[in-house]
């Protein structure tokens, strides 16, 4: 179960009364995690105002030399509100990931390469990431990409159909979301 | 799968190679919570993953005091390599020779396999088993189990 709600704090597409929230804990450096980044695009597609999608932060930065200096990246963009756009755009160019790669994105999402840099130097949002990788610990995330539909790991296959059934059923069964109560 | 040792039973000590020339023993850490991480095999994708979750989380068993130990019937030299691969920072230990002893006395090897479970063992400060899991093989059995056992032990 997911053990940190989703909260405002958090990266959230779609209306946060929507009867089904998904949960993605992911690694911009995992192939996996790449591989879902479309399937979530297509069940956000598929259930348009019915879904919101969440995304935090679960880098394996021992295995993956550029997870973590990708994920603090995302953050810095956040804070700008650019989040999504460099989301995207990092899951697009994953094959293309390091430290080069970074600065380039953050001009390409309008925001100063320099000031991301120096963000990174400082490991401005290294806490962040780390919490949202431990919350990730605590709800039972094992490895990327984890989804968690209405609070309840999904352990099926993380593909378009498998997810969209999950996500009828949480719908139709009308429990409560992550943020009721 | 095997009956693990449970909570409340001793921990069997043991001696092993935890590089080619150094071996390593369970008392030897006495006085401080130790995690045992049986797992069947270095390089197959599961192990290396849960591995890998757990030298990120090693910060955590740090601060909790505890310190992680995987096992596995790999000789040392593949531990070696392995660990080397993966950037791993915290010891591999060789249930080697006799194949598997130490696995089989705490429950945890799969003798039509000869490899071990994926076991994972709580001890405390006083060598006591304090928690156990046995994952299924296939599955990746997390780290949430481990740290809630050891914030249990400071209760």
């Amino acid at each position: 179960m997911l053990r940190v709600p989703v909260t405002p704090a958090d990266h959230r597409q779609g209306d946060p009364a929507a009867p089904v929230t998904l949960v993605e804990y992911g690694d911009y450096e995992c192939p996996h995690c790449g591989r879902a980044h479309p399937v979530v695009k297509a069940v956000q597609r598929h259930f348009g105002l019915r879904l919101a999608f969440v995304f935090r932060n679960f880098p394996l930065s021992q295995a993956h030399a550029h997870a973590e200096a990708a994920a603090e990246t995302a953050e810095f963009a956040g804070t700008h509100g650019r989040f999504w756009e460099m989301h995207d755009a990092l899951f697009e160019k994953q094959a293309f990931l390091g430290a080069g790669l970074l600065l380039e994105l953050a001009e390409a999402v309008g925001l100063s390469a320099d000031e991301l840099q120096a963000a990174l130097a400082a490991k401005a949002y290294a806490a962040r990431v780390r919490s949202d990788f431990i919350g990730g610990v605590r709800s039972g995330v094992n490895g990327t990409p984890t989804f968690f539909v209405n609070g309840v790991r999904h352990d099926g296959a993380p593909d378009v159909e498998s997810l969209v059934e999950v996500i009828e059923e949480a719908a139709a069964g009308g429990g409560p979301g992550p943020d009721a109560g | 799968m095997a009956h693990v040792l449970p909570p409340g039973v001793p921990a069997p000590d043991f001696t092993l190679h935890v590089t080619p020339d150094q071996r390593l023993s369970l008392s030897e850490l006495s006085g401080r919570p130790v995690v045992l991480a049986f797992y069947p095999a270095d390089w197959s994708a599961v192990c290396g993953d849960q591995m890998a979750l757990y030298n990120e989380i090693l910060p955590e068993f740090k601060r909790l005091g505890a310190e992680v130990l995987g096992i596995s019937v790999d000789g040392s030299w593949c531990h070696e390599a392995f660990a080397k691969d993966r950037g791993l920072h915290f010891p591999l230990l060789s249930d080697f020779e006799p194949k598997g002893k130490v696995a089989r006395s705490y429950g945890a090897y799969r003798e039509a396999d000869g490899y071990c479970e994926r076991a994972l063992f709580v001890v405390d400060a006083h060598g006591v088993i304090r928690w156990s899991y046995c994952s299924p093989v296939a599955v990746n059995p997390g780290a949430d189990g481990i740290l809630q056992a050891l914030e249990d032990l400071s209760k």
